[in-house]
């Protein structure tokens, strides 16, 4: 329940003595996540801008991943899931995840469906 | 005999008073809520990215749009979205320590945290305002063309964007402003932009170091830049002034960059302006030693999970319109 927490992070990797701690821990966390991906917004290397995977830039996928990585650990220690029952963590982070991926899914190939139709000439947008 | 027959109810799982989930009604209620409010929003950054892959070969770059930090002049792309983000990370720390606060009955503790976590949003909200104004007023001021695309003004020796008041011509205007009483079915006029379209386009001709920049992304991701030659026959495409952004016209770039700006960053941005309210009355009522009295501080942390469900919303508005 509430009131116990847990009190590990990275599986184990670093344990905290109270959940006070824990929370600034995670803060130092976020923050250095943060510092990263501004960081790479301001250089931006080259190496990373010029090769891609799935159509899609490597910085992109790099900026993605790290807003999931901030989105778990605000979800599992902020938002207390980690402390949650098994069955209403599931309830809460499937449920979503599935329906948004579908929706990322259709509307992407929609839209990428849709720039080719313009790319192509059918319809005349720039004059 | 009563082998079969049992009132019992503590060792039945169909008996009722089961907590598989465990937690109360109301924080489950409060879980239900963030589910759908997340689904709403994760519509609304599909929806963005979905308008993005149609014009991908021409969408705005975020650094370029946002460049400006208040009291400092010059080019700083990113760094104040990055201080307002570090700004709801904090307030979400203070939050999630007054929950902790609660756990352990430390009224104190509890009114100290919830008061920083409101300052923390307020200073948010009134970073956004900010951010809003700016995006609004605009920077150089561009051209808008028969089809809606935006050129942009280049500097050919600097390689910096010029603004249009660095090279337009001041001719004396015959442009009359409409009033009321002229018009038969007055709406009303809306304000005219710095200078004219043949201002503009008068002094460009007379300016050979200025060049434009249509929004066409080139190979290395950037705006595509005309030569001299190009330029001249461009801008006889175009057909009107646009200085900063609203809902129809938008000088950065693609005017669906800029609507979807306005909603998304305006649809979060009312709902850390409702935090804040949640959290005020949440602050008085500890004040007030409700919760004292309660004997639990479980309205703080309900409270505290929309908060941190702001915060976990900005992370992903932060990505998608700001780094990627």
């Amino acid at each position: 329940m509430a009131h116990d927490h847990k009190l590990e992070i990275f599986r184990g990797l670093v344990k905290f003595k109270s959940n006070t701690q824990k929370i600034w821990g995670v803060l130092i966390f976020l923050s250095i996540v943060t510092t990263v991906e501004v960081a790479l917004g301001i250089i931006k290397p080259r190496f990373l801008t010029h090769s891609h995977f799935l159509g899609m830039k490597l910085l992109n996928w790099i900026f993605i991943i790290l807003t999931l990585v901030k989105a778990y650990y605000i979800a599992w220690d902020f938002m207390h899931l980690r402390d949650e029952k098994t069955p209403l963590r599931r309830v809460i982070v499937w449920t979503p995840i599935f329906l948004v991926c579908y929706l990322i899914f259709i509307l992407l190939f929609e839209a990428d469906y849709i720039y080719n139709v313009y790319s192509d000439g059918f319809i005349t947008w720039n004059f | 005999m009563d082998a079969t027959v049992s009132t019992g109810t503590e060792d039945s799982v169909w008996g009722g008073g089961n907590k598989p989930l465990g937690a109360s009604y109301g924080k489950m209620m409060m879980w239900f809520f963030i589910m759908s409010d997340a689904l709403t929003f994760s519509g609304f950054l599909v929806a963005y990215g979905f308008s993005r892959f149609k014009f991908i070969e021409l969408w705005p770059i975020a650094d370029e749009v946002f460049t400006h930090v208040p009291f400092f002049h010059g080019n700083y792309p990113m760094y104040y979205v990055a201080f307002m983000t570090f700004v709801l990370i904090m307030s979400s720390v203070t939050m999630v320590l007054a929950v902790d606060a609660g756990h352990k009955m430390k009224q104190k503790s509890v009114i100290l945290y919830m008061f920083l976590t409101i300052i923390g949003g307020a200073i948010f909200v009134g970073s956004q305002a900010w951010e809003w104004a700016t995006f609004i007023k605009g920077d150089y001021g561009a051209l808008e063309t028969n089809s809606g695309r935006i050129l942009q003004f280049v500097d050919a020796e600097t390689g910096e964007r010029a603004a249009l008041a660095d090279f337009a011509k001041t001719i004396p205007d015959e442009r009359e402003r409409h009033v009321e009483s002229e018009g038969i079915w007055f709406y009303g006029e809306r304000s005219m932009p710095s200078y004219s379209l043949n201002e503009v386009v008068e002094g460009f001709k007379a300016t050979p170091n200025i060049l434009i920049r249509t929004e066409q992304l080139n190979e290395e991701g950037e705006k595509t830049l005309l030569d001299r030659k190009e330029s001249l026959s461009k801008i006889l495409e175009a057909n009107q002034v646009v200085e900063g952004a609203n809902l129809i016209h938008n000088e950065y770039g693609h005017r669906l960059f800029a609507d979807f700006f306005f909603f998304i960053t305006g649809f979060h941005g009312f709902h850390v302006f409702s935090g804040v309210v949640i959290n005020v009355i949440i602050f008085f009522n500890v004040i007030l030693g409700t919760y004292e009295r309660r004997g639990h501080y479980e309205m703080v942390e309900k409270v505290g999970l929309y908060w941190h469900f702001v915060d976990l919303v900005w992370v992903f508005v932060f990505t998608f319109f700001y780094l990627v």
